[in-house]
């Protein structure tokens, strides 16, 4: 019994080594060595100075800016020291209200479009971090960012559809526009 | 469903179909006696370990020791697990000096990883320093998996071997299983999640300045952390300026990629696998779905070379997809049907060219509907516990799939190792079944199963479904496990039910919205998640020890077949007959009752 | 079928009533407990009647009329139980009635030394001790077990075998053994004494028809396991309903909590009842039916390990061909005509008395007929078969007329200074090899030719075999026969192996080196000779015409002595087995039906929409859960027959009977229920019960 709990302890503090503290390094090492930018956050510069991550999503809540995923992190939106989702059940109340309200945010800022909300607006993200927001989206937000911006909206729209990512090798996932990026883009237009 | 729906599941099946043959071969050469090019390959570097151990490799350990061996082992790395969380503040590479973990916490947490349940009550990003994450939980992803593969092959030993007292040798089977399964797959696929956008460095968390800046508004509150009020009784709160945001960083890659290998599951983030940074696009989030299936699906196959007829290893591996794919794509269609109460307002949620639609409550964009539905099924029908949608958000339906498929037992593919040994457990009741019909004594692979095998195949079956009626049980007549749950009616049931049910058979995702780091839950939990995992893994110790002492009964036309189609849907119909029975009361008062009234 | 089990067999009246009564007597908690499935049932009887005293008294927690009935279903589910035990034990215990009736205490002559002529004392049987000697003469009935060591008399077995003919019992040889409580009906017999009282052959069968000796078998042990699972589970699922249901009428802020009557009538619907009631019923019915077919069982671990038996060893003679080999053909030698061997072969014939000596005699006057001589006339001296010579034959005047086995003959004409010519023994090689026995005759110094005896496989035996080895039983034939008349013998009939020149030893041998493959091994033997491989065998059936030694080392005895009696041995061990896996199968089949029944009424109040579950329609919640309870209880009256009948047993392989059982026992187990509560249901809303 003595010479298993020995065993054991050794055993614990072997593979300890092995898998906590080399095999982490190895993969460090190799990520710098191949992967040096994901690796660090995918970080997005303007300027030299980085203003985000290309995978973290960012609260807008301008008109003139393409708006993200609705957030539940707290205390405010897109707290990405605190990732998570509403957890709302399907048939909670809460759930239904809070949509109410995004639909109505959304419909006050751009009150010409009585075109349904597609449902990624009104609805919070998985990790209240989603970079992304589908096509369909964007293209609701199209008139709204054209008339803040003062830019026609084939314009923008254009912009939107350059940003719009395909599905991954044509199958995996969603379709999808990056919020930061395409805003991004959208400021760096103003300035040109 | 939509048609990419279909050809995105379709893919996956395809892709690990073909993944799982080679990987089964290669775990049996891993754990073959006999030395092999495989074996030989490392042999060095294991001797090391042995010499350096003072372990004996050629000890054949009998089921008792074997099963000594694997407790005392657990329990140190838990003791270890539980120490760090405690000591974190006065120990190194914690760079946002974060404070001790609560006892009740690190209790369960400790148990949590040690049981490779890997059950989160705390939100790692703002809890744990890169110390715990890399020398606590993350070394736990290997070695709980280790374990359970190695506690896998000793119970097929038991099936393979004649007449013989022993079952292997634990520390053997656990080096083995670390040094050429789990280490080599981790590399490979932490360099793929790097490559996708997973971080990976022992960096503090950055800064960055936001493009747009924001407020929220606080609440203030006194001392004793009750909300101020001002003299008309409105609650006192002061505007906050956001201008920054603060981006987690960490040695994450390595430890989510042994998270999903392992069916681990405990994410580095609180959002787990829909977190960015976890899972950055549809293809890291389709290596983590194969991840998960990858060593539970191969080890049927590698169960078939070790018995010397591969079709038993297939027919294993047919009855998991059996169950696993219909109930896949009823998580996926219900996904996709969308959430009622939202239809209701003007909302577009039909999916099409531009959008996935359905349910995205809870879901992220680049998932949309079906990767989010296929990795619910997933990460529940492997005791994986990985999440990359929100369950607690998920349909009535979409949310009764993961549920059901932890209550299954985790047999349905299961976790590493543990998955196969409960889905033999439930073999040997189908087969005792089936035996009796054909009017044989019962034998499976030339044992014979009597009394003691069904005694201790009954308690591996038995104890996670009593474990979750009895604990939900408690949890719902005590005030103090009432108080964790956030919504209403009867989700706020399924809240405590898939807690449990979780917890009592070692997945660890959960409706989140259930506030469980509270000590109730916390012990509660715990102690579902400890006599889940160990007191099965004996018995079936047990089984295999009286199994390998057996002789073998040559086969005949009178001897059941246990690999054709029959048996494959006899032993998926006892499998899903025990679930439902045991569950469909209880879930009929949660997922069901709140499907029906939910306007369908 | 012989007499006493005749009155056993219908279910008559007296024997249906007696269970009735037993099965009230049966309510004690005593012998409930020792069936967890029923001891659960019997608990829920008891608290729904005490919930119905208290529903009287005015506090009920629901109308008193409905846990009234639901009460009263429960303690009928205990009843139909006990009935089915009952009846199944009645039946034996009627049997054993007749039997003791012969085991009545008789004065026994006891002698004072191994010799009819010894001193004689009186003493009553139940004195007697093993080694007494015992005087029995005509008229006297055997006063105990026990092997005759002098005389030979004619005995009345009838009273444990049924069989009215008496059969000769003699000293030495294989018919020495005689039974206490048979009867002697001509001539005398000293016995000695084996078994001392209440050992006997006759107390031990009177036992295992009681049941009293009933041990439960290993397999029944391991479902008893299984279904004690199954009860614990859906025992906790149930209890954990009542605070499941406290929370959900909080959480959806209307209803009631499921009440403790509903609660009971869910668990008792959802224990496997069924299987557990008739458990017991099925164990003992086996035994019945092995009873039946005349085979008295040891334990009943034999009967189930009947079941798995791989190989079965079959004699030969009596079981494989008919016992008497017949003449078929004459093959005269070179320069003999066919016609004078036949006649020579007839004289060596006529005072053979044995089947094989009489069928040479009809066949000599079929081909040539030659008319039987009278012995006497031709002044003929038959010379008997001997174990030295190996030959048989007759003297008349100064021809020696000889018949016997090739090497026998060969050398008969050696010591006369000739030879067999070698035509002849190829003949005889000839007619081995066709897997007939050559007989050569010879006259005085030549060998006239050879007789063909043949074995006559037995009809529909092929048939048999071939259902054997689908079922994926060995069947290996075992015979004295040389190899070649084996080979040609074993594929005739079939068999798929053999084992030639047995003796006990290659017999025992064989068995040996067959178990340690792990395999089964089944046989029947009579003689002292077979005792070895009888014991060492897994199943071994003794013929009860068989000596005392072979009884005792096998573990069953076959009344009727016929040795294909081991095939229907086996199908009985498989159809018990079979009847459990079926019942077990069905009973939880059932339960898919009751749910759907029992918890959209059970939450009516807290959640109506589950009504949707409501498939059967059922009336109210009341007339549901009442549908469930009584359907609950009357499919255990409705499968009594089968439990004591057995599921009928085909010979198919595994795969095929699986299949099928599964499609009978599973499938109908989920839909007979929809059907029967729904039709309950019906009924009870006709009634104004609903």
């Amino acid at each position: 019994m003595g010479k298993l709990v020995r065993n054991a302890l050794a055993m614990l503090v072997l593979m300890t080594a092995l898998t906590g503290v080399a095999y982490p390094l190895v993969v460090t090492g190799l990520a710098r060595l191949l992967f040096p930018a994901q690796a660090d956050g995918s970080l997005v510069t303007r300027e030299g100075k980085p203003v985000g991550s290309a995978l973290i999503g960012q609260s807008f809540t301008d008109p003139k800016y393409f708006w993200g995923r609705p957030s539940a992190t707290s205390p405010m939106a897109d707290n990405a020291a605190a990732s998570g989702g509403s957890n709302q059940g399907p048939t909670n109340p809460a759930l239904t209200d809070a949509a109410r309200q995004r639909i109505a945010a959304l419909r006050a800022a751009d009150p010409g479009n009585a075109a349904p909300v597609p449902v990624d607006l009104v609805t919070a993200s998985g990790s209240g971090l989603d970079p992304d927001i589908s096509p369909a989206a964007a293209r609701y937000q199209v008139s709204r960012v054209a008339r803040a911006r003062g830019l026609p909206p084939d314009q923008v729209l254009a912009l939107v559809e350059a940003h719009t990512r395909g599905r991954q090798f044509g199958v995996l996932g969603e379709p999808r526009v990056n919020v930061l990026g395409l805003n991004l883009a959208l400021d760096a237009l103003r300035k040109r | 469903m939509t048609a990419n729906d279909c050809l995105q599941v379709g893919l996956f099946l395809a892709v690990l179909l073909l993944l799982v043959k080679p990987m089964g071969a290669y775990m049996a050469r891993v754990f073959a006696d006999a030395p092999n090019r495989v074996t030989r390959f490392g042999a060095r570097a294991e001797r090391g370990i042995y010499r350096l151990c003072g372990v004996d490799p050629a000890e054949d350990m009998g089921w008792k020791r074997y099963a000594l061996a694997m407790l005392a082992f657990n329990v140190l790395g838990l003791l270890a697990v539980y120490a760090l969380q405690r000591l974190q503040p006065w120990l190194p590479l914690n760079p946002q000096h974060f404070g001790a973990v609560s006892p009740d916490s690190a209790m369960n947490t400790a148990i949590s990883f040690a049981s490779n349940t890997n059950w989160q009550g705390y939100a790692g990003e703002s809890t744990m320093s890169y110390l715990t994450q890399m020398l606590g939980l993350a070394v736990q992803n290997f070695l709980s998996a280790a374990t359970g593969i190695a506690v896998l092959v000793a119970v097929v030993r038991g099936f393979v071997r004649r007449s013989a007292q022993g079952l292997g040798n634990f520390w053997v089977d656990l080096v083995r299983g670390t040094l050429y399964v789990l280490l080599p797959l981790s590399l490979l696929m932490a360099l793929l999640l790097v490559s996708q956008g997973v971080v990976q460095n022992f960096k503090p968390y950055v800064d960055v300045p936001l493009v747009q800046a924001s407020s929220y508004t606080e609440t203030l509150k006194d001392a004793a952390g009750n909300a101020r009020k001002d003299a008309a009784g409105h609650a006192l709160t002061r505007e906050v300026a956001v201008t920054a945001q603060t981006l987690p960083m960490g040695p994450a890659a390595s430890q989510i990629a042994i998270k999903q290998l392992g069916t681990n599951g405990g994410g580095f983030f609180n959002a787990n696998s829909a977190h960015p940074f976890e899972n950055p696009t549809p293809f890291s989030n389709f290596v983590e779905m194969l991840a998960i299936f990858l060593i539970p699906g191969g080890l049927c196959l590698t169960f078939g070379h070790m018995v010397g007829d591969r079709r038993q290893g297939w027919a294993l591996l047919a009855t998991m997809l059996l169950i696993f794919v219909p109930l896949a794509l009823g998580a996926v269609a219900a996904e996709q049907a969308g959430n009622p109460a939202l239809h209701a307002l003007a909302v577009d949620a039909h999916a099409s060219a531009l959008q996935a639609g359905g349910n995205m409550e809870g879901k992220e964009t680049r998932f949309g509907i079906v990767s989010s539905g296929l990795f619910a099924a997933i990460t529940t029908a492997a005791s994986c516990g990985a999440v990359n949608a929100m369950h607690d958000s998920l349909t009535p339906l979409g949310g009764l799939v993961p549920m059901w498929l932890m209550q299954l037992g985790e047999v349905v593919f299961g976790g590493v190792g543990s998955g196969l040994y409960g889905m033999l457990a439930f073999a040997v009741v189908a087969v005792f079944i089936a035996g009796l019909m054909v009017g044989r004594t019962p034998e499976y692979l030339g044992k014979k199963i009597e009394a003691h095998e069904m005694k201790m195949a009954s308690l591996a079956v038995l104890l996670p479904c009593a474990l979750v009626v009895i604990c939900t049980a408690v949890a719902v007549l005590v005030p103090a496990g009432v108080a964790g749950i956030a919504n209403p009616g009867a989700h706020g049931f399924s809240e405590v039910l898939y807690a449990v049910s979780s917890a009592s058979n070692n997945n660890g995702s959960a409706f989140g919205g259930l506030s469980a780091n509270t000590p109730f839950w916390n012990v509660l939990l715990g102690l579902c998640m400890f006599f889940a995992r160990f007191p099965l893994a004996i018995a079936m110790l047990a089984m295999a020890g009286s199994l390998a002492a057996k002789r073998h009964v040559p086969e005949s036309a009178g001897t059941l077949p246990t690999h054709t189609p029959l048996f494959v849907v006899l032993l998926a119909c006892v499998v899903i007959v025990v679930g439902a029975l045991t569950f469909l009361p209880a879930l009929a008062l949660g997922p069901i009752a709140e499907y029906l009234m939910s306007g369908h | 079928m012989n007499t006493h089990s005749h009155a056993v067999r219908g279910l008559d009246r007296a024997l249906v009533l007696k269970a009735v009564a037993d099965s009230f007597r049966k309510l004690s908690p005593r012998l409930q407990f020792r069936n967890p499935v029923m001891f659960v049932v019997f608990v829920c009887s008891v608290l729904t009647t005490l919930l119905w005293v208290q529903a009287v008294a005015g506090h009920g927690e629901a109308p008193a009329g409905f846990i009234f009935w639901v009460g009263v279903w429960l303690w009928f589910t205990l009843l139909f139980a006990n009935f089915a035990e009952a009846l199944a034990e009645g039946r034996g215990k009627a049997q054993a009635a007749a039997l003791r009736s012969s085991r009545k205490d008789v004065v026994a002559k006891r002698l004072a030394a191994a010799e009819r002529n010894a001193a004689i004392t009186f003493v009553p049987s139940s004195e007697l001790r093993a080694g007494h000697y015992v005087l029995v003469e005509a008229g006297d009935p055997v006063p105990g077990d026990g092997e005759v060591v002098a005389g030979a008399a004619s005995v009345d077995e009838s009273a444990i075998t049924g069989e009215s003919a008496p059969v000769i019992r003699e000293s030495g040889g294989d018919r020495s053994a005689v039974t206490g409580g048979t009867k002697v009906l001509s001539d005398w017999l000293v016995v000695r004494i084996t078994r001392n009282p209440g050992e006997s052959f006759l107390d031990r069968m009177i036992a295992m028809v009681e049941g009293a000796a009933r041990r439960k078998t290993p397999n029944e042990i391991a479902l008893t396991i299984l279904l004690a699972k199954f009860t614990l589970i859906f025992l906790l699922a149930c209890a954990t309903l009542l605070p499941y249901s406290i929370y959900s009428v909080q959480a959806a802020g209307q209803g009631h909590p499921i009440t403790l009557t509903v609660l009971v009538a869910l668990l008792v619907c959802l224990i496997p009842t069924t299987i557990g009631a008739l458990l017991s019923a099925i164990g003992i019915a086996g035994m019945d039916r092995m009873i039946r077919a005349n085979v008295i069982a040891t334990s009943g671990r034999a009967v189930e390990a009947a079941g798995d038996v791989d190989v079965l060893l079959l004699d030969k003679t009596g079981t494989i061909t008919l016992g008497n080999r017949q003449a078929v053909a004459f093959h005269a030698a070179p320069g003999v005509e066919e016609r004078r061997l036949a006649e020579a072969a007839q004289l060596a014939s006529l005072a053979d008395e044995t089947p094989e000596g009489r069928s040479v005699v009809v066949l000599a006057k079929e081909r040539f007929g030659l008319r039987e001589h009278a012995l006497e006339a031709l002044h003929a001296q038959f010379v008997p078969f001997s174990a030295q010579t190996r030959m048989s034959g007759v003297d008349i005047g100064r021809r020696r007329i000889r018949k016997g086995a090739l090497d026998a003959v060969e050398r008969h004409l050696e010591s006369r200074g000739s030879h067999l010519p070698p035509m002849v023994k190829r003949m005889a090689e000839d007619v081995a090899r066709r897997g007939a026995t050559p007989l050569v005759v010879a006259e005085d110094d030549a060998a006239l030719g050879v007789i063909e005896l043949k074995d006559i496989v037995k009809g529909g035996i092929k048939e048999r075999f071939a259902e054997m080895r689908r079922m994926g039983i060995k069947t290996v034939m075992i015979t004295g026969d040389n190899p070649l008349t084996a080979a040609a013998i074993a594929a005739e009939a079939g068999v798929d192996d053999f084992l030639a020149e047995a003796t006990p030893e290659t017999k025992l041998k064989l068995i040996r080196d067959i178990q340690s493959e792990n395999r089964l091994v089944a046989m029947c033997g009579d003689g002292t000779n077979d005792a070895p491989a009888l014991a060492q065998a897994d199943v071994a059936v003794a013929m009860n015409t068989g000596t005392q030694a072979a009884k005792e080392a096998g573990n069953m005895v076959d009344l009727d002595s016929n040795p294909t009696k081991l095939i229907e041995v086996v199908e009985i061990g498989k159809q018990m087995l079979i009847t459990r896996g079926a019942l077990t199968t069905f009973s939880i089949a059932n339960d898919i039906a009751k749910y759907f029944a029992i918890i959209p009424a059970a939450f009516a109040t807290t959640y109506p929409a589950l009504d949707a579950l409501n498939v059967m329609r059922l009336a109210t919640p009341q007339s549901a859960i009442l549908s469930a309870v009584i359907f609950n209880a009357l499919i255990i009256v409705f499968l009594i027959p089968l439990a004591l009948k057995g599921v009928k047993y085909r010979a198919l392989g595994a795969g095929a009977l699986l299949r099928r059982n599964l499609l009978v026992y599973g499938l109908g187990g989920i839909a007979v229920p929809f059907v029967g509560i729904k039709l309950i249901d019906m009924l009870l809303v006709l009634l104004g019960l609903a």
